[in-house]
């Protein structure tokens, strides 16, 4: 994922081409490896698609049936799940909370990311521990993170608060309920996305700052461009794609996620915090109704497919 | 001119010193920020409960002793051990059955010259993008269909789909960081593409196999929807939902235990990654760019 000059050879229509005249005299090798390439890839293949694919097309026929967690029963009810799921103003504030998580919390991780990168790329003494504390947050399980959190913003023994009152910002017997009050339930949900995506977005903008000729900068220094100038006028606009991809993981991987959520606050208070997932697991596997959750789950889809197409592109123009 | 050269040469010495500062400064902030629910946790595992549950105390300090009963309450009362246990031999059979798979998958991307090789590739890594909270659903009800229902091997059976996506991607970049001539040259001396392979490329492709395998590894341990949709009994739990359901039990919160496994999970995962970041970095910079 980096700024590349040249076209490479094979995605390259032309050269691809070329490469295949060239190549016609030892066809049969060619041949041979093609069909070298289908027995490599079809396990892999088989693999993705009966546990990926046929869920996929099982998930669509489960939103337009009435199957339950008791009654396995398959009954073609065309659009009742969406009818019904629609007529519950919770899957409108699940659709609206998923979609203010996500784009809310893509800007502060892409922005955060490219800061936490800058100081990545530099160079210092100490520089091992620094990079194993800021990968923490990526690394570890989102739900144990998630549990370290849960103690951190405790409605009672929250250090957090425990510094506020030292403050004077809180009275003596006073506490900010972060997970009990639904604005600031909302806002440390994206907290935690923030805190635990931005490495992740750090860690691939690096991989586009790295790539950026060295040349290019010192020419810009010498040419007299300060810090702020180069950042702007050279690094940014060179490492644009790297920062869209970084984006889109962090969109995706904050728009699909229930881990923080079920933790954190369990969709409260009062459903302040559902998010489309959450509620699709709250309906299909602990309400047993498969139908319902189904419907609610396939909501992401459509999302999701915008999100993968703007990757490609970004990794095409990336390319070329 | 002499003292303005040297003015100018004191005032860039200022700025880089300046800059060092910043740099320093910054690198400290962002280690805080990122580590700080975990250093709480870690303050929190050896406190006693008195000292614990009074907010009136400095909650940064022992108020009272240190004690490691609340760690050691982990590994005697609870099934800590059990999800541990879990989650090692899952990901150890899921990173086999990956590279089972994946290897030979991305050697064909990356090495057989189909024209169709490239956007195939990039299909495989948009399955990635499918996320679990789109497919747990019905793949509980299929999981249910084998007869794996609230067994740890449906993980064994689901996680593949995860972690193969991402794998051949990284085993594309690896594998054309590797110059042809080697293996050319390996079959011009009579081996056949698989014994080439074995022989010559295996070898090279090493240092990121190993990065394959602890990306998948971690892939694996951090995965909770799957885990929280297939399996429920106590025992058969991984230590991503085992941890968050079995050590709350109703309102009654083992805090100093909670934390502790955090920590205990946390850092090995960490270390282990870091090891390898700047593979991670190349593999998946060398996928995208060598298309």
């Amino acid at each position: 994922m980096a700024i590349r000059e040249a076209p490479p050879a094979a995605t390259d229509p032309a050269a691809t081409a070329a490469g295949r005249t060239t190549r016609s005299t030892r066809r049969s090798l060619a041949d041979r490896d093609g069909a070298l390439a289908w027995i490599f890839l079809l396990p892999s293949v088989v693999y993705i698609l009966a546990l990926v694919a046929v869920p996929f097309f099982l998930a669509i026929g489960f939103a337009l049936s009435d199957v339950t967690a008791g009654d396995a029963s398959y009954d073609y009810v065309g659009l009742d799940n969406f009818r019904a799921i629609f007529d519950d103003p919770v899957f409108w504030r699940s659709l609206g909370n998923t979609l203010l998580f996500t784009g809310v919390s893509m800007v502060l991780i892409v922005v955060l990311g490219k800061v936490l990168a800058n100081i990545l790329v530099a160079d210092f003494r100490g520089k091992w521990v620094v990079r194993f504390l800021v990968l923490l947050p990526w690394t570890t399980p989102a739900t144990l993170a998630a549990v370290s959190w849960l103690w951190l913003l405790d409605s009672i023994y929250s250090p957090i608060d425990w510094v506020l009152r030292q403050l004077g910002f809180l009275g003596p017997e006073q506490n900010m309920y972060w997970l009990g009050e639904p604005g600031l339930a909302m806002g440390s949900v994206i907290a935690v996305h923030v805190w635990r995506l931005t490495p992740l977005a750090a860690v691939i903008i690096t991989a586009g700052l790295v790539a950026i000729p060295k040349d290019l900068d010192e020419a810009a220094r010498v040419d007299g461009a300060g810090f702020w100038r180069r950042m702007f006028e050279v690094t940014i606009p060179m490492t644009l794609p790297v920062i869209a991809v970084s984006a889109l993981f962090g969109a995706i991987f904050t728009f699909t996620d229930m881990a923080v959520v079920d933790v954190l606050t369990n969709g409260g208070p009062n459903n302040a915090t559902q998010v489309l997932t959450s509620w699709a697991f709250l309906r299909g596997i602990d309400g047993g109704d498969v139908g319902q959750g189904a419907a609610i789950a396939l909501f992401l889809f459509p999302l999701l497919l915008a999100a993968a197409i703007a990757i490609l592109r970004s990794v095409r123009r990336m390319e070329f | 001119m002499a003292s303005r050269t040297e003015a100018l040469r004191r005032r860039y010495a200022r700025r880089r010193v300046g800059g060092r500062i910043g740099v320093y400064a910054a690198a400290v902030l962002a280690a805080f920020l990122c580590a700080m629910p975990f250093l709480w946790s870690l303050i929190t595992t050896f406190k006693q409960n008195r000292d614990l549950y009074n907010p009136r105390n400095n909650p940064f300090l022992y108020n009272r002793p240190a004690t490691p009963d609340h760690l050691l309450y982990l590994f005697d009362r609870t099934a800590f051990g059990a999800f541990v246990w879990n989650t090692l031999w899952v990901g150890l059979i899921v990173v086999a059955i990956t590279l089972l798979l994946a290897l030979p998958a991305a050697y064909a991307l990356a090495r057989l010259d189909r024209p169709w090789a490239s956007w195939f590739g990039v299909a495989i890594f948009l399955v990635y993008l499918v996320p679990p909270s789109l497919l747990f659903l019905s793949l509980s009800r299929m999981v249910v269909l084998i007869g794996l229902q609230d067994s740890t091997w449906s993980l064994v059976l689901v996680y593949p789909t995860i972690t193969i996506p991402v794998s051949v991607w990284l085993l594309i970049g690896f594998l054309k960081a590797i110059p042809r001539d080697i293996e050319e040259q390996a079959m011009v001396d009579g081996y056949s593409r698989v014994g080439a392979f074995w022989r010559a490329v295996a070898p090279l492709v090493g240092p990121g196999i190993v990065a394959v395998i602890v990306f998948a590894f971690t892939l694996t341990a951090s995965e909770s929807i799957y885990a929280l949709a297939f399996v429920s009994p106590t025992g058969e739990k991984v230590v991503s939902t085992g941890v968050p359901t079995e050590l709350i039990r109703g309102d009654v919160f083992f805090w100093q235990s909670l934390q502790a496994a955090t920590v205990l999970v946390a850092l090995p995962i960490a270390a282990l990654f870091n090891l390898f970041l700047d593979r991670f970095v190349t593999g998946f910079t060398m996928g995208a760019v060598k298309g």
